[in-house]
Order: structure tokens, then C-alpha cells, then sequence
């Protein structure tokens, strides 16, 4: 795709590239630094896999002190810094550039510290998003945010994103669950903002630092919440022949005074698809489907979906059913959470994160169907409905130029009506490159100029994951050199 | 002190930020002005209050989402959700019986400007987690906005919860949007009477680790046990250790057998019902223990686990009586009147626990003296002083009023 523009890459730090490879290694040792063609081409995209690049060069620092030294070095040479995690940013977060040196965490892995009397985890983050529940599961404790990558995603990633997840309408997002970071700045100082207790001093840079989507520093370490875990949890499925009663449903649900842990909503191409891959059990003749859990005791459990199914029975449910046991709630969410990977083996897929108030969703889900029939383009919708977070996966051929380029349209478009109705632009997935460019639709230039002088303070050069976030015209002076779009294509 | 602004708008607020840019005049900025007296003086040309940047905006009961403008009365808000069957869940505290001043004046505005949360913290988070978006002035008297109205929000930095906490010295709210919740059907307190302060602690993390979801676990050594009024808690001269338990009926008779069952090992507690509930954590909510008086406050954050060695420690040097909340993680110190207001004693215990103190009360000539809030590492202050920078470049807004020198 061509739409989303590039800076040009400074001809000077590639040329010298040889002698950067060459300190870098001498910094690092060799295991810690990819050089070769192959290698970097690992690094060349992330999930926004419409655009690549191969980086300058890769490194892969064991410790902080490592993050440092290369950090020192980029600055005082004015070469540009992409941090990274695993690379599964659906926005573009972490892409290259010709001029840049990746950093990842990925080798910085290991549970430091979990205290359990005062609930916290103190972890690289490096480690997956699951490896800390994994390490908190046999104490009896979890790590809340779930975004659907978590397998494979790190804590870094989803600091810089402020991810969520299915299970965040109850117990919030990451910037809700994260009590303290070691952050590594461009200079190269180490700097450790909050800890283990609740709230930090001073102003909140944390607040600032989770989401930040890797333009303030690298985070190396952080110390996060965990929680005991329930005693169990269950889900449930309510299938409607319409969207406007699911979304009737979802807002009855909340008035009553119970608050899930999730409601997820899923319409007629997801589910089928979803299905097929995960065969859930899920309702075939619906158009609208509810996933809705709640934890607690099997007889708490029982109370709260016996008074949601009564909420739903009055809307007249096409279908209505109680995972039976363990094994069917666990394909049940099997099914939601590999909903991307399953409509991607179908399709290729743009998927859009816009947030609206849930009194707007039977409007603009209807809007998003009309947006992409408009484009002659397929569209299934998986998203957290609890909070108004939306996915729309809209379908495309990647090999078909104008096809994706029609898919990126009418990504813009969805978009842009989510601001309309009162939302917003993302979710959870970042702005990255993808959403840059639209920045405009929501802020305006006081609110960006804000945001960009919160930027300077951390990076004065605005070498840290520059092409992101903020539209490329309109920025503190370093913007010079806007590439011919030709260049930011494969 | 010369003038009282009540700007009426956001326009309003702008232009006089304006003039005040234009002639270099520092401004102090307020809600109700209930608790200016404390903390550093600030030294300023005016006073701004919010007073007139009144009502509530939006309120959307289906979506747990409410927006009003800075200067309304948080007991205006509370009205208006109860009427619906919900609450602000952090629970913000009232410190006017800590500090001599009037109750139930408190703005809104104020409650996120220094992220003011009560007991429900522990559970589901403090104001700071519910605030979703707000608007303001900043000190260049530009209108912004950040955040919105939607639950989930990750477009650009978040600003707005930059911005709580910061005391009035980044900018002006002038409209805040945050997350409410439904009010819990039923509600039990279980009270556990005479546990030393490490026991206490010991006992609340262990409830806390437990699945029953407890929203609220606090600690009063005796003396502040004994100010408390509700029945059949108060008037007691040991300490005591709370419990609440939040939920529909059935989940908390429940919930309440299982977590004495797992705490037997602490003795048998006394059983509060709804209304003896409502009215012990109402108290607490009106910092009844550390209610008015000669004494020295200090608000202490840290982990729970070093809270009950901390005070120990204080205790070599001086005498000390503590409310602890959130399982321990945040501890009310009461210590006599003294110079210095015992902030060398208690700022080398916090750095060795972990954590930060805040002077709450004090006698004028202490509070000019002592640093209210924790000073901050060198790489700290640095951004911390850049920060400021960018949002309030001539140092209008509380100048003094966190950092002396900023
Ligand atoms: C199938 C699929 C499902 C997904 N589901 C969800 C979901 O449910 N919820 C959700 O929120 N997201 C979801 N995502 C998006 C993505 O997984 C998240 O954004 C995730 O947090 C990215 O983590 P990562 O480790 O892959 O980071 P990367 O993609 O490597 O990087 C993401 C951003 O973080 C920055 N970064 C990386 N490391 C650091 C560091 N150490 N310090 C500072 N910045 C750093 C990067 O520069 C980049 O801007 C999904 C993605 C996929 C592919
Ligand atoms: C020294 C001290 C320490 C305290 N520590 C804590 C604490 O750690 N935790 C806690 O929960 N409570 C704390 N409080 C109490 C809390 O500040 C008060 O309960 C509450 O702010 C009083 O409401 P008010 O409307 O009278 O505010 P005011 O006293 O009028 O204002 C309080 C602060 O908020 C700022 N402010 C008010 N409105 C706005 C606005 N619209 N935009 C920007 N800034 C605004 C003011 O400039 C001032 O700095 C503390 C109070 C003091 C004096």
C-alpha cells in the first residue's frame, strides 16, 4: 500500500552503516546484534504487514544497562531508535526505517519479583503477556489486562500501546494495572518513575509513559498489579437476529447494576468463521452474537447469568446458552480470541480499533456495513461491546493494489465516524502510522502541539519512533524531507 | 491577594490566563478554596476559582459515564448518580474534618486535580483510573481537550490523567468526564477488634489476596479507633481492623462466611450490617480518625508490606498513632506538634520502605519550612520541571504550591 507517507531516511547514518554495525557490536557483543539480511528482515514489519522496511540494524540487549549504552550512543550520533517487543502492533507501531536501529526487549524475559501479600510482579518486559500469568497462576494470582495476542505479545509492547482486552471492562486497561517502570530515555539515563505502592508521587509520568507508543523511552522494566483469581468464571451466548437488540441487550445489561468481566459481541461473518476455526458451538442462524462472562462461586455464577438471561428474554433472544463446563468456555473463547487469525486465513484484513458510545453502536454498526459496501469490500465485526471498543476486520486482497487501497479508505472513513459519533480514533491498538495521518479529526493543532511538546521534553531530537503518532507537517521543525510515498512501498 | 475571578466559561478562563501571561502575574487556582491554607503558600496576584464552571454536562446511566463541569460540588454529583442507583466508585474523601473546614464543599475539579481516592481504591482504582477525558486552560491560556467521553482511549498521550495529582499547576480543568459504577445491592463489614498494626497488615493482604473482592480494608490503631461514632464499632478503646464486602445479597452472605472462614486465625469479628456499614465507611470517607487537631498529619504511600516496620521505626523516634488503608498501602501518620514536623525521621523511613510522604497539616510556620510533597530524584525532577515548562512556561499557575522552587 502507498497511502501512509515516509520521511526519508537520512542518507548520511546509512551510509554509515558498516562502522555503526561495527560499534554496536563492540557495545553488545555479537550474539546481541543482526546485521545480516535475513535476519533483519524478521524485523521488517509487525502486524501492519501492508507496510515494510528493513531497519539499519537490530539489537537485542540482555539488560538495562545494555539499552543504555545503545540509547547513549544513538544520540550522540543522531540515529533514530524503533523500540520493539514482539512486533504484533496492528497500527504500524513498530515499523523500521531505512535510517533506525530496532531495540527489542525480546531478551529481557525474566520474572524479578512476585509478592503476593502486596500484589504486585516485578518483570522485564520482555516477557510475554501471559508468561506473568503464567508465573502468578500457581500462587493464585493473574495479570488482568488479556489482550487476544497475548501469547505472543510482551508487558513492553502493551505498556507503549496501553493495550486492553476482553476482560478489561472489569478490571481496566494496562495504564490501570501498571504501578511502576524503569525507563531507559534517549540520553541514555536511567529513570524509575512509581514502584510498589499505589499511587506515584509527583505528576503522573506514568500516565504519560503507558501509551506513549515508544516515543518517550524504553521501558525495561515495570512493576505491575495482580489479582487473586476468581473463584471461576462462565460465559454465556446470546444470540439476536439483529444487531440493535444485542446492542439493546449490552446497554440493559450495564443499567441493571451488574458489570461483566466481558461482554464481547461478534456479527454473522465473524461468527461463522470463528466457528469453523474454533467450533465453539456458537449459533449459526444469528446476526448478532453476545459472549457475556461473570465470575464468582458456581452459585454466584448461576445468580448473575440466571438475572442476565432474564434481561436478555425480554428482548426475545434467538438463541441463549450456558457453557455447559471448563472445556466449552474454553473453546468459546477460543473462538473470540483467535477471531483475527481466523478471518486472516480467509482473507487479508484491515482491522480498525475506534471507540464510540454504546448508544451510537446499532447506528454505526449499520453505518460501517454501508461504508464498506461503498467500497464493494467485505467487513466482519468482533469487538469489546461492554465498552464501545469496535474492530471491524475489513476484507481485502493484498496482492489487489486497488482493492487495498479501497480498504484503506474505507478504514479512514469507519473511523471517522466513530469521532463523529463521539469516539475516537483508537481503542487500544495505537495510532502508529496507520491512524497518523487522521490525528487531525480528533485533536486540534493546540491539543497536537501539547502532545508534541510533551514529546520533545523526553527526545529533543525526535529520534525515538519518529514517523509515528503525530501528522508528519505541523511538527517542531525535524520533518524536513518527506519521502515520495514510492519509498514507504514494498 | 487582590482579585476574585469566577470565570463562567472557557473563554472566559482563557482571557484572563491571557492577561495574566501578558503582565507576568502568577495566579492561584481553586475550587471550593476549602484547603488553601495548606500546603505551601502561594504567592499570587489572584485567585481563580471554578465556582462558576457549574452543572453536570452528560450523564449517560447505560454507559457508566458521566461529565461535568470543574467547579460542580462533588455532593451535587453524588445526588444525581445515587438517584440512578450509582456511585463515584474511588470513593474521594472529604478532608474538611481533618482540617478544619467546611464539609461537603469539595469540586469535582479538585477531586482529579489531586487525585483523591478513598478505601475503594484498593479494588477498582483511584480517581485518576476513572477519569476518561477532560478540557482545560492551560498556562499558555490555550483551551485543550484530552481524552473523551469513551471508555477506552488510546488516541495520542494521555494528558488527562497527566494531569491529575498535579494541583492546579498545569492547567485549569474546566470539564471532567470519568467512569461511575452501580451502587452494590448489599453491603458487611466485618470488624476484627485488638490485632497489633503488623497482624492488621498481614491480615488485610491476606483478605485482599483472596478471591471475595473486598472493597475496602482498613486499620486504626487505638486512639483513632476511638473517634470513630458508628455503632457497634465505636467508642472502643483497641484498635481495629475493617473489611467490606461489596455485592448482591447472596454473594455477600457468602463471601462473608468464606473470608472468616480463611481469617479464623485472627479471631472472631464483630459483623456490621448495611447500615452500620454506611456509616462506618462514611466516617472513614470524612477522615474521622485523623480529624482535627494539634497534631501533625502526614499521608504516607508505600508498599503494604513495609507499612507496619515503617511506623515501628517512627516509633523509636517519636510517638505515633496511624490509620492504615488500602491494606496498608497507604498509612495516616498523627504525630505531636514539633519544628520540623518530624519530616526527616519520616522521609528516611520512606526511602528505605519504598514510597512517598505528604505533609497533610501542620501549623503555618512548619508548612513553609517543610517540603509537602516527596522531593524527587534528580532525573525525576528534571522532567518533572519540563513538564511543567510545557504546559505553564511562566510559572502562572500555583507557583510554589507542589515544588517550592516551582
Ligand atoms: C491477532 C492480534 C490480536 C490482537 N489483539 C489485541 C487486543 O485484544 N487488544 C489490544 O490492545 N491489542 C491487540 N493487538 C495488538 C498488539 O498485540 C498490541 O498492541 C501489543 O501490545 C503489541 O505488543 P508487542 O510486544 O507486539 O509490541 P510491538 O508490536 O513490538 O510494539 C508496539 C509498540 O510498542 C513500542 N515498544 C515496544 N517495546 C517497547 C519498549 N520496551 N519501550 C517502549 N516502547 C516499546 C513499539 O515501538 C511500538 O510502538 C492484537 C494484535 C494481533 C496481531
Ligand atoms: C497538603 C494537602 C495534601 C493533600 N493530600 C491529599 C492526598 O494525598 N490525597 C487526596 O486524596 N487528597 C489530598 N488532599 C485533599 C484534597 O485536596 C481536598 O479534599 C480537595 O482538593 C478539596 O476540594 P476543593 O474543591 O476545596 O479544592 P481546593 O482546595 O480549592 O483545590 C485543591 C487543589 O486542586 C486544584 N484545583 C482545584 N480545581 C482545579 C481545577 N479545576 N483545575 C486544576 N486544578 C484545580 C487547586 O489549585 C488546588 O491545588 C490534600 C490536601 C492538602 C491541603
Amino acid at each position: 500500500m502507498t497511502a501512509i507517507r515516509l520521511p526519508e531516511p537520512e542518507s548520511a547514518v546509512v551510509a554509515r552503516r558498516d562502522v555503526i554495525v561495527k560499534d554496536l557490536v563492540a557495545m553488545l557483543g555479537a550474539t546481541s546484534v543482526i546485521a545480516d539480511e535475513d535476519g533483519r528482515r524478521a524485523y521488517e514489519t509487525d502486524a501492519f504487514t501492508a507496510y515494510r522496511c528493513m531497519p539499519l540494524a537490530v539489537v537485542l540487549p540482555d539488560t538495562t544497562d545494555g539499552v543504555a549504552q545503545v540509547m547513549a550512543y544513538c544520540h550522540r550520533n543522531g540515529i533514530k531508535v524503533i523500540p520493539r517487543g514482539a512486533g504484533t502492533s496492528l497500527c504500524g507501531g513498530a515499523l523500521p526505517a531505512e535510517d533506525a536501529i530496532v531495540i527489542g526487549v525480546s531478551r529481557m524475559n525474566k520474572v524479578l519479583e512476585i509478592d503476593t501479600p502486596a500484589r504486585f510482579a516485578r518483570v522485564e518486559t520482555g516477557i510475554t503477556n501471559l508468561a506473568i500469568s503464567a508465573a502468578a497462576g500457581p500462587l493464585g494470582f493473574f495479570y488482568a489486562p488479556d489482550p487476544s495476542s497475548q501469547l505472543a505479545c510482551t508487558l513492553a509492547g502493551n505498556i507503549a500501546m496501553n493495550s486492553g482486552g476482553a476482560h478489561c471492562l472489569k478490571y481496566g486497561v494496562t495504564t490501570n494495572n501498571v504501578l511502576g517502570v524503569k525507563m531507559v530515555m534517549i540520553d541514555g539515563t536511567v529513570v524509575e518513575v512509581g514502584g510498589a505502592h499505589l499511587d506515584a508521587d509527583g505528576y503522573d509520568l506514568l500516565a504519560l509513559i503507558i501509551g506513549s507508543e515508544g516515543q518517550l523511552g524504553i521501558v525495561t522494566e515495570a512493576t505491575v498489579r495482580i489479582l487473586p483469581m476468581a473463584e471461576g468464571a462462565r460465559p454465556m451466548l446470546i444470540g439476536f437476529e439483529s444487531t440493535a437488540k444485542a446492542s439493546i441487550c449490552v446497554s440493559r445489561i450495564i443499567a441493571s447494576g451488574i458489570v461483566p468481566v466481558a461482554i464481547e459481541f461478534m456479527d454473522r461473518p465473524a461468527i461463522e468463521v470463528c466457528e469453523a476455526f474454533a467450533k465453539a458451538g456458537y449459533p449459526l442462524d444469528v446476526d448478532a452474537l453476545l459472549i457475556v462472562e461473570v465470575e464468582g462461586s458456581e452459585e454466584e455464577i448461576a445468580d448473575r447469568l440466571g438475572y442476565i438471561a432474564g434481561i436478555a428474554q425480554e428482548l426475545g433472544p434467538s438463541s441463549l446458552i450456558i457453557s455447559a463446563d471448563d472445556a466449552q468456555s474454553a473453546k468459546i473463547w477460543k473462538g473470540r480470541k483467535s477471531a483475527f487469525g481466523a478471518i486472516g486465513r480467509k482473507a487479508d484484513y484491515l482491522c480498525m480499533d475506534g471507540t464510540i458510545p454504546l448508544s451510537q453502536l446499532t447506528y454505526v454498526l449499520e453505518e460501517i456495513s454501508n461504508i464498506c459496501k461503498r467500497y464493494g469490500l467485505g467487513v466482519a465485526n468482533v469487538f469489546h461491546a461492554g465498552d464501545g471498543n469496535l474492530h471491524p476486520l475489513i476484507m481485502y486482497d493484498a496482492n489487489n493494489a486497488r482493492q487495498a487501497e479501497r480498504a484503506e479508505q474505507a478504514g479512514a472513513d469507519i473511523l471517522k465516524l466513530c469521532v463523529a459519533a463521539g469516539g475516537c480514533l483508537t481503542g487500544e491498538h495505537g495510532v502508529g502510522i496507520e491512524k497518523r495521518d487522521l490525528m487531525r479529526v480528533q485533536f486540534s493543532d493546540v491539543d497536537l502541539a501539547q502532545q508534541m511538546r510533551i514529546k520533545s521534553l523526553f527526545d529533543p531530537q525526535w529520534l525515538l519512533n519518529p514517523a509515528k503518532v503525530f501528522p508528519l507537517d505541523g511538527r517542531p521543525e525535524l520533518t524536513a524531507g518527506v519521502a515520495d510515498p514510492a519509498v514507504a512501498a514494498e | 491577594m487582590s482579585e476574585l475571578l469566577r470565570p463562567a466559561a472557557d473563554w472566559e478562563l482563557k482571557s484572563m490566563l491571557a492577561q495574566f501571561g501578558a503582565q507576568n502575574l502568577a495566579v492561584e487556582i481553586v475550587g471550593a478554596g476549602s484547603k488553601r491554607a495548606i500546603g505551601h503558600p502561594v504567592q499570587a496576584a489572584a485567585l481563580l476559582t471554578t465556582a462558576s464552571l457549574r452543572g453536570i454536562t452528560l450523564y449517560e446511566p447505560t454507559e457508566l459515564v458521566m461529565s461535568a463541569r470543574a467547579g460542580t460540588p462533588v455532593s451535587q454529583i453524588e445526588v444525581e448518580l445515587a438517584s440512578r442507583g450509582q456511585m463515584l466508585p474511588f470513593e474521594p474523601l472529604d478532608f474538611g474534618a481533618a482540617l478544619a473546614a467546611p464539609v461537603g464543599l469539595q469540586t469535582i475539579g479538585a477531586v482529579f486535580a489531586t487525585n483523591n481516592s478513598g478505601a475503594r481504591r484498593i479494588s477498582v482504582g483511584s480517581a485518576r483510573d476513572h477519569l476518561i477525558g477532560l478540557r482545560g486552560v492551560n498556562g499558555r491560556a490555550e483551551i485543550f481537550k484530552s481524552g473523551g467521553r469513551v471508555m477506552k482511549n488510546v488516541t495520542g498521550y494521555d494528558v488527562a490523567r497527566a494531569l491529575t495529582g498535579s494541583w492546579g499547576t498545569l492547567a485549569v480543568m474546566t470539564e471532567v468526564t470519568f467512569k461511575v459504577a452501580p451502587l452494590p445491592d448489599d453491603i458487611a463489614t466485618l470488624v476484627y477488634t485488638g490485632l497489633p498494626e503488623d497482624l492488621a497488615v498481614e491480615m488485610m493482604s491476606l483478605a485482599m489476596g483472596t478471591p471475595f473482592e473486598i472493597s475496602g480494608t482498613v486499620h486504626l490503631t487505638p486512639k483513632h479507633a476511638a473517634r470513630i461514632a458508628t455503632a457497634p464499632v465505636g467508642g472502643r478503646a483497641t484498635s481495629i481492623t475493617a473489611l467490606r464486602i461489596e455485592n448482591f445479597m447472596k454473594s455477600v452472605r457468602y463471601r462473608k462466611g468464606r473470608i472468616m472462614e480463611a481469617l479464623k486465625a485472627y479471631g472472631q469479628p464483630m459483623e456490621l450490617d448495611l447500615e452500620a456499614s454506611l456509616g462506618f465507611w462514611a466516617e472513614m470517607r470524612r477522615l474521622v480518625p485523623v480529624r482535627f487537631s494539634d497534631d501533625i498529619l502526614w499521608r504516607v504511600s508505600t508498599s503494604p508490606r513495609k507499612a507496619a516496620d515503617l511506623v515501628a521505626t517512627l516509633r523509636r523516634h517519636m510517638p505515633v498513632e496511624a490509620t492504615y488503608d488500602w491494606s496498608g498501602g497507604l498509612v495516616w501518620i498523627e504525630i505531636p506538634d514539633c519544628a520540623d514536623a518530624g519530616a526527616a525521621d519520616i522521609r528516611r523511613a520512606v526511602a528505605i520502605a519504598g514510597g512517598h510522604a505528604t505533609l497533610i497539616r501542620a501549623r503555618e510556620a512548619v508548612r513553609r519550612e517543610v517540603e509537602v510533597f516527596q522531593p524527587q530524584a534528580p532525573a525525576l525532577e528534571k522532567l518533572s520541571r519540563g513538564l511543567k515548562d510545557v504546559f505553564d512556561p511562566q510559572g502562572l499557575l500555583n507557583p510554589g504550591r507542589m515544588y517550592q522552587t516551582m
